[in-house]
């Protein structure tokens, strides 16, 4: 029978978010094709925490354990994986399109000689097949898009998919694998602060443009951030004016973020920037230019001065229970 | 040591995109072509081992003719020669493709690195880098903001969700660049003349013996999902809207 495979993705012993988006996805592909879940874990240690991947409509889990698993390495894992799934044969493969599944994505593609659809918002079932849909062109255009060979692999741009809880416990079968030849080695890990969200995972996100004048003016950012659990992000001149760092820029040449609730302050609304946030599922523009065309995008606009609304927000917000 | 650096050509970031009359395909009839903006971060990245190590900088396209434009500029900015892979027809091609395309093409120039753009800004796919890993059996760096390259060894700093990962590889490999990097280059006046002497090959993919075989068909293009039209917050001051926001945030929105 024709299986529903989800590549799971962990880090420090636990298994990620995108994770479990994943795993709701497939359960619904896999209802529509009268298929099972099947999730793949690579890892070390992480045998009890398999079975709750149940919770989200896995069927069954296929466990790997291998010191070269521990840390995610593209080769291991990607050599690993192919053999699994010539074995296994599942007719859909899913992955989260993390920094880690997008690297793992295009090489288990070329591997398994098939394709995959990268960074799918929506996935549906037509006489079938998978049929994905993938934003193109820094989302201007939406592709619909069909695999014509098996496994059809497509991986999930992360905070679209919910993960839903839907009970049950997953039958874990421990297998074993020859990891693929490792030619990398991790040095070392450099955190980034304690308890920074990244912006691709992030459910709120306030972000600062060239309206902020300075880095220092960010604190006020930061500070309405604090109260809300959000991530901090930046548009490119901010960014380019080395106020923030390359990693908290949003847009075409920065990072394509789907927060619940995305604020633009002191953001102009530029092609490119758009183009990384515009499939937020709220939009709130904070830009005193009633002209600037992030205004025509927002679902809430504050024409006004943002060093007067933004500190003003952040007052309010911490009166709320 | 030898470097390759993949290139391609796409539409300008500021370019309106229209939907061609078959639904499955865009007009590209008004369109400005540019070099991938990620793909000058690993243009300006072989550069510097050029001059550092001594090494030979190839470019490589694949594509119609008009790739040529985009293969020009790298040769302007300072790589010393380009492959194009001419096809009327490859634009939109499975990237799956492109990579085996790509690997027949780079294999013969025995390189030592190859560089990628992260990903394409018109497939938005990332996947041609990591294909090319694999199709020829090397090791990979990908989206990577700083690359040092060493004595058979090259390291790399590769940002990810919280953290950045310090990775080593064994050369040859394939390094696929992110914005941070370094500053891309201009092409100078000097650099422009020179470059149209530089050898630009011309081949096809009979010549490199790939047969079109793409598994990832598009179906349908359709413009991107309609907003709901948005509302402006209303008040005198900026404490007002403030105020104001934050309760339709709260009681309208549900999202705080
Ligand atoms: C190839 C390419 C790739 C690019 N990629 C990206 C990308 O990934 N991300 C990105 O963001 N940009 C990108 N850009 C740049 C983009 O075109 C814009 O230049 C950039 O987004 C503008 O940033 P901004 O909105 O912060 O600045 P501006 O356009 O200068 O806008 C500043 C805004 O702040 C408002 N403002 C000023 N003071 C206040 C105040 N006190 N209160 C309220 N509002 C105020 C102004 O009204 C103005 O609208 C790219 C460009 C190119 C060519
Ligand atoms: N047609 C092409 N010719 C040359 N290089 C390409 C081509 N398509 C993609 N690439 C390279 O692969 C990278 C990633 O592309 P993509 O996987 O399509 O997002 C680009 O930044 C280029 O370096």
């Amino acid at each position: 029978m024709a299986g529903v495979w989800v590549i799971a993705e962990h880090r420090d012993g636990e298994f990620r978010k995108v994770t479990f988006e994943a795993a709701s996805a497939a359960k619904k592909v896999a209802e529509e094709m009268g298929a099972e879940v099947t999730a793949v874990v690579l890892g070390k240690g992480l045998e009890a925490a398999c079975a709750d991947l149940g919770k989200y409509g896995v069927n069954k889990v296929l466990y790997a354990e291998d010191d070269a698993f521990e840390v995610y390495l593209v080769n291991a894992y990607a050599g690993a994986l192919a053999g699994l799934i010539s074995e296994g044969q599942p007719e859909v493969v899913l992955l989260p399109a993390s920094m880690q599944g997008k690297e793992l994505g295009g090489r288990l593609a070329a591997k398994l000689d098939t394709s995959i659809a990268v960074d799918c918002t929506k996935l549906a079932v037509e006489d079938g097949r998978l049929k994905a849909t993938r934003p193109i062109y820094a989302g201007k255009v939406y592709a619909d898009v069909l695999i014509k060979s098996s496994p059809q692999i497509a991986s999930l741009r992360p905070n679209v998919f919910d993960a839903d809880e839907v009970g049950g416990e997953a039958v874990v079968e421990t297998v074993s694998v020859t990891p693929g030849e490792i030619k990398t080695k991790q040095i070392e890990v450099l955190k980034e602060a304690e308890g920074k969200i990244d912006l691709t995972e992030a459910t709120i996100i306030v972000s600062g443009g060239r309206g902020m004048k300075d880095a220092d003016n960010f604190s006020i950012i930061e500070a309405l951030a604090a109260e809300l659990g959000a991530a901090v992000g930046a548009s490119r001149s901010a960014v380019d004016a080395g106020w923030r760092p390359h990693s908290d820029q949003v847009g075409q040449t920065g990072k394509v973020v789907t927060p619940n609730m995305y604020i633009a302050c002191g953001i102009s609304g530029a092609i490119q920037h758009l183009a990384g946030m515009g499939s937020s599922k709220l939009i709130v523009a904070i830009n005193k230019d009633p002209d600037a065309p992030i205004h025509t995008k927002a679902d809430y606009s504050c024409v006004a001065d943002l060093f007067d609304v933004v500190p003003a927000m952040t007052e309010e917000v911490k009166k709320l229970d | 040591m030898n470097i390759v650096v993949c290139i391609k050509q796409v539409p300008d970031t500021e370019t309106q995109i229209k939907i061609a009359s078959d639904g499955k395909s865009i007009e590209t009839d008004d369109i400005k072509w540019v070099m991938n903006p990620y793909d000058e971060f690993g243009v300006e990245e072989a550069l510097v081992l050029q001059k550092e190590k001594g090494a030979e900088v190839t470019v490589v396209g694949a594509g119609p003719q008009r790739v040529t434009e985009a293969l020009r500029t790298a040769l302007a900015m300072g790589a010393d020669k380009a492959v194009l892979i001419e096809d009327d027809d490859f634009y939109g091609a499975d990237p799956i493709t492109v990579a085996k395309v790509l690997a027949k093409a780079i294999e013969p120039l025995n390189p030592d690195i190859i560089f990628f753009g992260q990903r394409a800004v018109d497939d938005d796919s990332g996947v041609v880098g990591s294909a090319v890993a694999e199709f020829l059996d090397m090791p990979q760096l990908s989206v990577v903001t700083k690359v040092e390259v060493g004595d058979g060894t090259v390291q790399a700093h590769r940002p990810v969700e919280g953290a950045t990962l310090v990775l080593e590889s064994t050369l040859p490999c394939v390094i696929t660049a992110q914005k941070g990097l370094n500053e891309p280059r201009y092409a100078s006046l000097p650099g422009i003349m020179k470059a149209k002497k530089k050898p630009l090959e011309v081949i096809s993919l009979a010549d490199l013996g790939v047969e079109r075989d793409d598994k990832l068909e598009i179906v349908a293009l359709n413009p991107p999902p309609e907003r709901a039209p948005g509302k402006q917050v209303e008040g005198e001051t900026g404490q007002e809207i403030a105020i104001n926001l934050v309760k339709l945030l709260r009681e309208e929105a549900k999202v705080i």
